[in-house]
């Protein structure tokens, strides 16, 4: 019945969702711009070689979560077990090197996979057995916090494996080695959001879920499979960390769900599926970054800080409802 | 003592530049039902949003029991009294009769409920209208006629001095839709005015006293009923002969194409069997909730079967999912579009190559080239109107929306399609169209199943008739001299209330 107010729509010369989506976009990038003006006119050190490969290095582990985050919230869903699935795998790979530090690829794939698949069993409970994705990750968050636990008796596993150590310490000429990884990882998703069939079908049954699963689409599958990609990232993230530290700590990653889900969410995804982008995503992750680092040189204490990430979560959010409405 | 209740005159709106209506009348008297009747477009849910403040009018006067008044918002309208009962009811299922009628204005003592008040006020109100509800029942457990009885009492309760109801019937049964009758007669007792706006004839000419009928926002005029019949009545709302709309050409049907047998889901339906043959429309008619879409949805696997067999071209297949059902050459467009059948907020391109990109011989990359040659070569076979297949389905009118899901389906060269009802909410031009996409597809071969409450298009388009209730097919009409009377009488046949 709603048919006039349909042909406004369509009669509008630029009502496209596009066009905002490119508004969004294009602002978020400003904005980004924008703080890194404000902070080479405020700071010196800001917009040296050094401190903006210090920038990536920071941002590159929480970049890295980011992208899987972007691909299960683009589903509709959540993960909120990503902090302790790094644990996991942080734990994993440094028991592995602490006896064969030789091993550190065998290391670094062991932790993959193992998150890997616990991130498949929050997938299959979230998708089989109809528990919604917040419960079945919160879930999983405990659980795998409990494994890394008792993997390690509670105590940190000391790394001492210089191949294991490059992987977060390393460089790769004048590059840090996880950011090297951040960007092969964003292309790899990119690659499999944009170009396959899979990626297709994660905007489909993000988008309605229903209709996805009456065109034909597993969505099942679907859905298990972002959990699984997320999980496998969450692990290379924490062998990362571990690498970093030179320990797997099982109470590594703590709290680091919400800087992925904040980034994501900056980047203009929405949590209810369907709608995002992986470049929003990146744009996300490094003003989460750029704001960090720069409140830092600006010896603002992180009390502060930390509020002022909310206050720019929030804003961000703000702005997507507007761009909507619109 | 005032002779009109409401009067509305030359009243326009247009969106952007595109009048939906255009210097319309509306004159409803006390104590009357007026049928407000048209076509889907025609400009009856513009006119109701003017009345009930949802759209302000660009012109036109608006005349309440004899007062000049200006409709600003929602409000104005409530407080005015004039209410809309819902086609979806919205009452809290969780809260008995007497809380939702007394919702936001609960009789208190002090700080707390008053709950003996709030009790005795409910029977007063229920006994008013002579309605055997009990004020302590959940309205969850209420049927629809009876939520809707509760929503009529709330709005007159709110001293309602104007009751407009849009296609209240759609979801009631036979027996239930004699209650919402009785609840409109002891409305005209009262002298409140309804304004009913209904696509069912037998209920227009039944229950209400004049008929003012619109077409693409024009006022056509105003009848008493009693003047009328269903045959002027239509050519005064569709403005020509039914055959124009209706391009069904006859194909002299093929092979049996699909074969339904015995197919039984328990307390849903049962023992459904049916032939379609290629090049052949079957029509399957019945009143909402025989189990029509749901025999639909366990076809294509959306839903689990109990019992029976479904057949392609003579052999049984196993469909446990959609992806089973198209990989056979089904396809199903559903009766709810928004919910069921497009991802709204996803381009047109993408929710056109949906169901197909799983069929593609590729196996994971997408073929951006060859995915927007198919859709620009469909997109202009079937005339969606568009600026461009990356723009987002959810800006697009309810018809062009319809035509992306044909899109959609045909794309999987189905060669059993089956429709439901699938020209609902769609205005008259694009569901001309899509009745000649119908045609040309049997002409072409294809077997075509067409789920409809609409019985004109039924008898318009299909070749064969079945009519279902309660779960089962009930009789099976031979198209060419069925009346929409046969029909009906079928569905209806043998239901009893309750």
């Amino acid at each position: 019945m709603a048919d006039p107010v349909s042909v406004k729509r369509r009669a509008l010369p630029d009502g496209g969702g596009l066009s905002s989506d490119m508004i969004r976009r294009y602002g978020l990038i400003l904005i980004l711009l924008l703080a890194v003006i404000v902070l080479s006119i405020v700071s010196d050190t800001f917009l040296t070689f050094t401190n903006i490969m210090n920038v990536l290095r920071q941002v590159s582990i929480n970049g890295i979560l980011a992208v899987g985050m972007t691909l299960v919230i683009l589903t509709g869903g959540i993960d909120l077990s990503i902090g302790s699935l790094m644990a996991v795998s942080a734990v994993v790979a440094a028991s592995i090197v602490s006896e064969s530090p030789s091993a550190a690829v065998v290391a670094l794939i062991a932790g993959m996979l193992a998150s890997g698949v616990l991130g498949g069993v929050s997938g299959t409970m979230s998708s089989r057995l109809n528990v919604a994705p917040f419960v079945a990750t919160l879930a999983m968050m405990t659980i795998a916090r409990g494994i890394a636990l008792i993997y390690t008796n509670g105590r940190p596993i000391v790394v001492d494996s210089a191949a294991f150590k490059f992987l977060g310490q390393g460089y790769l000429g004048p590059v840090p080695f996880p950011v090297v990884v951040f960007v092969l990882v964003t292309a790899l998703v990119g690659i499999v959001l944009y170009m396959t069939k899979f990626g297709r079908y994660i905007f489909a049954v993000g988008g309605n879920e229903n209709a996805a699963r009456i065109s034909g689409i597993r969505v099942g599958r679907v859905k298990i499979g972002v959990y699984v990609i997320n999980g496998v990232l969450s692990g290379l993230a924490g062998a990362l960390l571990a690498s970093r530290i030179s320990s797997g700590q099982p109470n590594s990653g703590l709290g680091y769900e919400l800087d992925a889900i904040a980034a994501v969410v900056i980047g203009g995804t929405s949590l209810f599926g369907g709608r995002g982008s992986l470049l929003g995503t990146i744009v996300g992750v490094l003003i989460i970054g750029v704001i960090n680092n720069g409140l830092n040189l600006l010896d603002v204490s992180s009390y502060w800080q930390q509020i002022i990430k909310g206050v720019i979560i929030a804003g961000a959010v703000i702005l997507d409802q507007r761009a909507k409405k619109n | 003592m005032t002779t009109t209740a409401l009067r509305m005159t030359g009243i326009s709106k247009a969106y952007h530049g595109v009048k939906a209506l255009d210097k319309v009348t509306l004159e409803v008297r006390p104590g009357e039902v007026h049928a407000l009747m048209g076509e889907n477009g025609a400009g009856k849910s513009t006119l109701v949003k003017i009345l009930t403040g949802l759209v302000k009018p660009d012109e036109g006067e608006i005349e309440y029991y004899g007062k000049p008044v200006r409709i600003d918002g929602p409000q104005a309208a409530l407080d005015l009294g004039i209410a809309m009962i819902h086609q979806e009811l919205n009452p809290i299922p969780e809260m008995t009769v007497a809380e939702n009628l007394f919702l936001g204005r609960e009789p208190t003592r002090g700080p707390f409920l008053n709950r003996r008040e709030l009790r005795r006020r409910t029977r007063e109100l229920l006994a008013e209208f002579g309605f055997p509800l009990d004020p302590d029942e959940k309205v969850g457990k209420l049927s629809v006629a009876r939520k809707q009885m509760l929503e009529i009492i709330k709005a007159v309760s709110y001293n309602a001095k104007l009751i407009i109801m849009d296609e209240p019937t759609s979801a009631l049964s036979d027996g239930e839709v004699k209650t919402l009758f009785q609840t409109i007669a002891s409305l005209k007792g009262k002298g409140v005015p309804v304004i009913y706006i209904s696509h069912r004839m037998e209920e227009i000419f039944s229950m209400t006293d004049r008929v003012t009928v619109l077409r693409d926002g024009q006022y056509i005029g105003s009848k008493p009923t009693g003047e009328l019949d269903p045959d002027r009545l239509i050519s005064m709302m569709v403005g020509r002969p039914l055959e124009a709309i209706y391009p069904k050409e006859t194909v002299s049907p093929g092979e049996v194409a699909f074969e339904a047998a015995g197919l039984t889901r328990r307390s849903v339906f049962e023992n459904v069997s049916f032939q379609v043959r290629r090049g052949e429309i079957l029509g399957i008619a019945g009143l909402m909730g025989a189990g029509r879409s749901e025999v639909a949805r366990a076809i294509f696997g959306i839903d689990r079967l109990d019992e029976g067999e479904v057949k392609i071209g003579g052999s049984p297949v196993a469909i446990r999912h959609p992806a089973d059902a198209i990989r056979h050459g089904i396809a199903l467009v559903t009766e709810d579009r928004k919910e069921l059948g497009l991802v709204l907020c996803r381009s047109i391109q993408e929710n056109m190559t949906m169901a197909s990109l799983p069929l593609s011989e590729r196996k994971a990359f997408l073929s951006r080239s060859e995915e927007s040659r198919v859709v620009d070569e469909l997109a202009g076979r079937i005339r969606v109107k568009m600026r461009d297949p990356k723009q987002l389905v959810q800006y697009l009118s309810g018809g062009n929306q319809q035509k992306v899901v044909l899109a959609k389906w045909l794309l999987t060269r189905p060669k059993v399609l089956i429709l439901d009802e699938p020209t609902r909410g769609i205005d008259v031009g694009a569901k001309a169209e899509i009745y000649r996409m119908m045609s040309n597809l049997a002409k072409e071969g294809m077997a075509i199943i067409m789920i409809s409450s609409e019985l004109p298009e039924v008898l318009g388009m299909s070749d064969r008739v079945l009519v279902m209730g309660q779960g089962r097919i009930r009789g099976e009409f031979q198209g060419g001299q069925i009346t929409q009377e046969q029909i009906l009488a079928c569905a209806v046949g043998g239901e009893r209330d309750g």
